[in-house]
């Protein structure tokens, strides 16, 4: 046992000739919430995809808890206790919101593929998927078609299912993309709300987010991991800011956000 | 919290809907009497299974299958010959549960095909089915043994010991024996939308790759969909084989596969009980529509195309939005319109129908001459007065369709916006 929550080793993804993941050591300790940042095609989409299964990665491993999960099913490291958010809202278009979110308690309550059960009867997973609504603030869109709601609501409903089978490490891919300043805050402190306790990575490109929300902040850079630590020091951190952050840290360390 | 999704009053309606579906099944042969009815009446119970089996995959899962009539019609092979195995008396089953032998086969060569076809989903499962389904029938000819050549294979559903009198000789008798089965078979398939597996079928459908992120498997939630979906529509094919003890190479044939699609369709794959509408017109079609046109595949394939057009819910769908409008108090608004439309496009068909039948009249009655009857009207399909004035016809009610169309979608619109906003004020309140 590493002792961590989600450890990558090594991690190398290559498309064709180019080498987009070029050797990520990571290693994230149970309960801590880590922001990943870096320019645009540096990689942190890819890495996501990497760690939940996506893509299989060309070489190196990924540990959730001690177990090796690299090269596995998306389905499998679900079911190993990791779950993530898309960058594009990914949810049930066509399912009412209740159901959205009873769709992602189903395999964590062990009900699987049956056809013998109503799942009207399945209270377990009704009160479940109910409890989630309330937390994301949709309780009185219920019955609406996914499809219907507001693009914040949606992003919310992303996060619900994401976090409805109640897996351990959670990745948030860019949850405020495509948000108003206001709904951003809010959004914020939805997430640090619903993942109290949990593992999360975020992939963020708003400053102001990530340094709000994080306990540790991971630099990608051209497909490597650049620092890692809390934000202060990679606020600090000259290769950083050579490299990426420049001015934004500057924004952000005179209290913009 | 519990009460929040336990819907009291909605079970009445349920028993309800129930109660009379089972009441229109037990009376539906008392008040159509005669011979052509009854054997109408047994098809249609028969094709009801088929096609909300096949909606099972195409409504439910979003698989496009062009090869559902390879489980229905092995089902129909399987156990036609079951039936002549019971008469032999090698097999000591009773007539009544023949069709489960059907829906036996079905399984087993869901299990077997379906391995290969819901690996794949989209385009390339619609053309691995499509392939399937010609490599079937192509067996079925190569195969005299099991599919009985050209003569197919047939067999005498009147066999083995009469249990309470119930020989299975009168079409009534089977009849009853067929609303039986629907009756369970429509339950049963109804019941499965309402399960952990019917749900995650539907999100396998709108978003496979968010079904892989919430840890189940879509390719096995596929495969055991159409498993049962091969159960159902081997029933189907058993209870056929039954009803016309005989069973010919057609039923695997890619002709029947594409008549589950177009009626499952045109009844609506959206809602479940489209297709059972679907299935009513597929009969109605293939029995009535035949006899009383040769070009009726020509006016099948028209009303196809204007589905697809303007309504590609299908008329599920059509009754659903009505009902919509009625709710909110506004059908009757539309009532004027619906007229119109409904008399405009007769005309349109009229016109339509007329050169249509002469062209048919041209082509394959030419030793009776030019002269036809349409709808008691005398036309001559080589006088230009008989073809200016169907034209004529057709263009004057196309004409008066399109404005009567626009003037509807202009107040339908409104109506639907008048709804919109209504639903948005009672949310609010």
């Amino acid at each position: 046992m590493s002792g961590y929550a989600l450890e990558l080793k090594d991690l190398r993804k290559s498309f064709g000739k180019t080498e987009i993941i070029r050797g990520v050591n990571l290693a994230v300790t149970a309960g801590e919430r880590v922001g990943i940042i870096g320019p645009n095609g540096a990689g942190k989409s890819t890495l996501f995809n990497l760690i939940s299964g996506r893509f299989a990665p060309t070489s190196g491993e990924v540990l959730l808890n001690g177990q090796r999960i690299d090269g596995k099913k998306p389905f499998e490291i679900n079911r190993a206790g990791l779950s993530r958010s898309f960058q594009i809202t990914n949810i049930f278009p066509k399912l009412s919101v209740f159901e959205n979110l009873r769709c992602g308690v189903l395999w964590s309550l062990g009900y699987k593929y049956t056809f013998l059960k109503f799942l009207a009867d399945l209270d377990d997973a009704n009160e479940r998927a109910e409890e989630l609504m309330q937390m994301i603030k949709l309780d009185k869109k219920r019955d609406v078609l996914a499809i219907n709601l507001t693009y914040a609501e949606q992003r919310a409903l992303e996060i619900g299912i994401t976090i409805a089978g109640g897996a351990n490490v959670i990745l948030l891919d860019e949850p405020t993309a495509g948000m108003s300043r206001s709904e951003t805050s809010r959004f914020i402190s939805l997430i640090k709300e619903v993942t109290t306790g949990k593992t999360l990575l975020t992939v963020e490109h708003d400053m102001g987010v990530v340094f709000g929300l994080a306990d540790k902040i991971a630099v990608v850079v051209y497909g490597e991991v650049l620092a890692f630590d809390v934000p202060e020091a990679v606020r600090a951190n000259p290769r950083v800011q050579e490299a990426y952050l420049g001015s934004a840290v500057a924004d952000s360390q005179a209290g913009g956000h | 919290m519990k009460n929040h999704y336990q819907f009291a009053p909605l079970n009445i309606g349920r028993w309800l809907t129930w109660g009379l579906f089972a009441l229109v099944l037990a009376v539906a042969p008392l008040m159509f009497g005669s011979g052509l009815a009854m054997t109408v009446l047994s098809q249609m119970g028969i094709a009801i299974i088929a096609c909300l089996s096949y909606n099972m995959l195409l409504g439910q899962g979003g698989m496009l299958s062009f090869g559902h009539a390879v489980y229905t019609g092995l089902g129909s092979f399987l156990a036609i010959h079951a039936l002549n195995s019971v008469a032999s008396g090698s097999l000591p089953l009773p007539v009544s549960l023949v069709p489960l032998v059907g829906g036996l086969a079905g399984v087993g060569f869901a299990v077997l095909f379906g391995y290969v076809t819901t690996r794949k989903s989209g385009t390339t499962f619609a053309m691995i089915t499509l392939g399937l389904g010609e490599l079937v029938f192509a067996l079925s000819l190569m195969i005299p043994e099991f599919f009985g050549g050209e003569g197919g294979v047939s067999g005498n559903r009147v066999t083995g010991s009469a249990r309470l009198g119930i020989t299975f000789g009168p079409q009534i008798q089977v009849y009853y024996l067929i609303a039986a089965y629907t009756f369970v078979a429509v339950g049963a398939m109804f019941a499965f939308t309402r399960t952990p597996l019917g749900r995650m079928l539907n999100a396998v459908r709108d978003n496979p790759e968010r079904v892989e992120f919430v840890g189940y498997d879509t390719q096995k939630v596929r495969y055991i969909a159409f498993i049962i979906a091969g159960f159902f529509a081997g029933i189907s094919g058993g209870l056929a084989a039954l009803n016309f003890e005989i069973v010919t190479a057609e039923v695997v044939g890619a002709a029947r596969s594409g008549a589950y699609l177009l009626f499952t369709f045109l009844g609506g794959a959206t809602f479940f009980f489209g297709p059972i509408i679907g299935a009513i017109l597929m009969v109605l079609a293939f029995v009535l529509l035949s006899e009383f046109t040769k070009a009726w595949l020509l006016y099948l394939g028209l009303i196809f195309l204007f589905m697809v057009m303007y309504a590609p819910g299908g008329i599920a769908s059509l009754i659903m939005m009505n009902l919509r409008v009625a709710m909110y108090g506004k059908l009757r608004q539309l009532w004027v319109s619906y007229l119109a439309l409904a008399v405009t496009a007769l005309v349109l068909l009229l016109g339509a129908g007329a050169m249509i039948e002469m062209v048919y009249h041209l082509q394959l009655n030419t030793t009776l001459g030019s002269k036809l009857q349409f709808l008691g009207v005398p036309l001559d399909a080589k006088s230009v007065n008989s073809w200016f004035g169907a034209a004529l016809v057709m263009l004057t009610g196309l004409g008066l369709f399109e404005v009567t169309r626009r003037q509807f979608l202009h107040e339908w619109g409104e109506i639907q916006e008048y709804i919109e906003k209504e639903i948005k004020r009672r949310e609010a309140m």
